[in-house]
């Protein structure tokens, strides 16, 4: 069975970390595991951790009474669920629900940010990933806001 | 005197249209569909995948539309109905005319990806001309690596050749993956812009050639999402749609710098492709 280090190392998000450092992220991290459909997190709920999805996909949502729960975007192994941690006021900007059964590491927040204060270095790397992260679903949304497909012909 | 059986002469000078029937029609989506059309007079000459044919609705006018399959000499073309012609085309029924030139413009050349892993990005319409190099991959599979499909439409009620897509998924060395820009809670799949699956083809980069056919918006940034992947740029074709009348290279309506597009392309590689699409009109 694959320890939390391992499986930190496996995944792309941390793709080059020297070992001591994935070892010291461990330490902040559980293996988890959803049902599907289950909630995973709650809009304004304290935002105290992220996941580091391995299997699975999960929905990110939000709910809109009249219409029901709108989907705004999937997301699945390989990427990471969850960056309002980062920041205050720490709280989830939508909802999240796994359409299937998915595995995940999940690490603690507050863990994560004092180890980050301790180390300011390991804190610079970290925040540098999260911003290529955030860039990168900002420049997949604007995509999406553009309607590509209103329009085209064959 | 016994009349000349013009029907049997060689194939007509590009500008004069042969007469196809329609054989069978499907209704794909509300604006679009799928015409299979059978030659009256002597067929065309084989087209490649990626070409195109004018379609000519008689006494309105004719559209360039890129060829969607082909069965022996039957022509399937996909159509959106966006304008006059194309709405004539669309109505056409079962047993109606159509007029056809062609086929015009470079074709995708799968075979440049023999060995190679292989990736198919489509997005909307974008499906239809990819839809030969899709069934040639399942026919020809063992003459390619690794081969990932990526689809993505507007909404799940967007999506084209449901039914194929489902055929496609059932090969277990196929990859295919759908996304679609906004959907409901009770949508199964992905939702997300289709540049973001590049991410997960299960591919070697340096050793795939991609195919990408959309919106130009979508191929632009597809390209470029496959070569921050670490695709080679001279791996990455896309095919172009510009404002085709002549389709022989004549007329100039599809010029696009030195390019003749329909003459040229309408598939290109990307190193070709991309200075030019970076020309902002003014």
């Amino acid at each position: 069975m694959k320890s939390i280090s391992d499986l930190l190392a496996d995944h792309p998000f941390f793709a080059g970390l020297p070992v001591e450092t994935i070892e010291l992220l461990a330490g902040c991290g559980e293996n988890v595991r959803f049902a599907a459909d289950e909630r995973i997190l709650t809009e304004n709920d304290p935002a105290d951790r992220f996941w580091v999805l391995r299997t699975g996909r999960v929905a990110l949502e939000v709910d809109d009474p009249p219409r029901g729960p709108l989907v705004i975007e999937t997301i699945g192994p390989g990427e990471l669920l969850g960056v309002s941690w980062l920041l205050p006021p720490y709280r989830w900007t939508y909802d999240a629900r796994a359409v299937e059964v998915t595995r995940a590491v999940a690490l603690d927040a507050a863990c994560l940010r004092d180890k980050c204060d301790d180390d300011p270095i390991l804190g610079y790397e970290m925040y540098k990933r999260f911003a290529g992260l955030v860039r990168d679903r900002l420049h997949a949304t604007r995509l999406q806001l553009m309607d590509l497909y209103g329009n085209d012909a064959s | 005197m016994t009349r000349p059986d013009l029907s049997a002469t060689a194939a007509p000078a590009p500008m004069t249209p042969s007469r196809y029937r329609v054989r069978w029609r499907r209704q794909d989506l509300d604006d679009t569909v799928t015409l299979a059309l059978e030659p009256i007079d002597a067929p065309l000459p084989s087209p490649e995948s990626g070409q195109f044919n004018m379609l000519w609705a008689f006494g309105i006018g004719e559209a360039p539309i890129s060829l969607a399959g082909t069965d022996g000499d039957v022509l399937i073309h996909t159509i959106r109905r966006v304008g006059g012609v194309t709405n004539a085309l669309g109505a056409a029924q079962p047993g109606d005319e159509i007029g056809v030139r062609g086929p015009f413009g470079t074709g995708w050349n799968l075979d440049r990806a023999i060995g190679r892993d292989v990736v198919v990005m489509a997005g909307g319409l974008g499906l239809a001309p990819v839809r030969p190099i899709i069934t040639d991959l399942v026919a020809r599979r063992e003459e390619f690596g690794r081969a990932s499909l990526l689809i993505g439409a507007r909404t799940p009620e967007d999506l084209l050749y449901r039914d194929e897509i489902e055929e496609w998924r059932s090969h277990l060395d196929l990859d295919v993956e759908v996304t679609v820009d906004s959907a409901p809670a009770t949508w199964r799949g992905d939702v997300g812009v289709v540049t973001r699956l590049v991410g997960r083809a299960p591919i070697d980069p340096a050793n795939t050639t991609a195919f990408v056919c959309g919106p130009e918006v979508m191929m632009r940034f597809g390209a470029t999402s496959l070569i921050d992947r670490g695709v080679p740029a001279d791996e990455v074709f896309v095919s172009l749609e510009r404002n085709m009348h002549c389709a022989v290279g004549h007329c100039g309506h599809c010029q696009l710098d030195a390019l003749f597009v329909c003459r040229d392309g309408a598939v290109l590689a990307w190193p070709t492709v991309e200075p030019l699409l970076k020309v902002r009109e003014r």
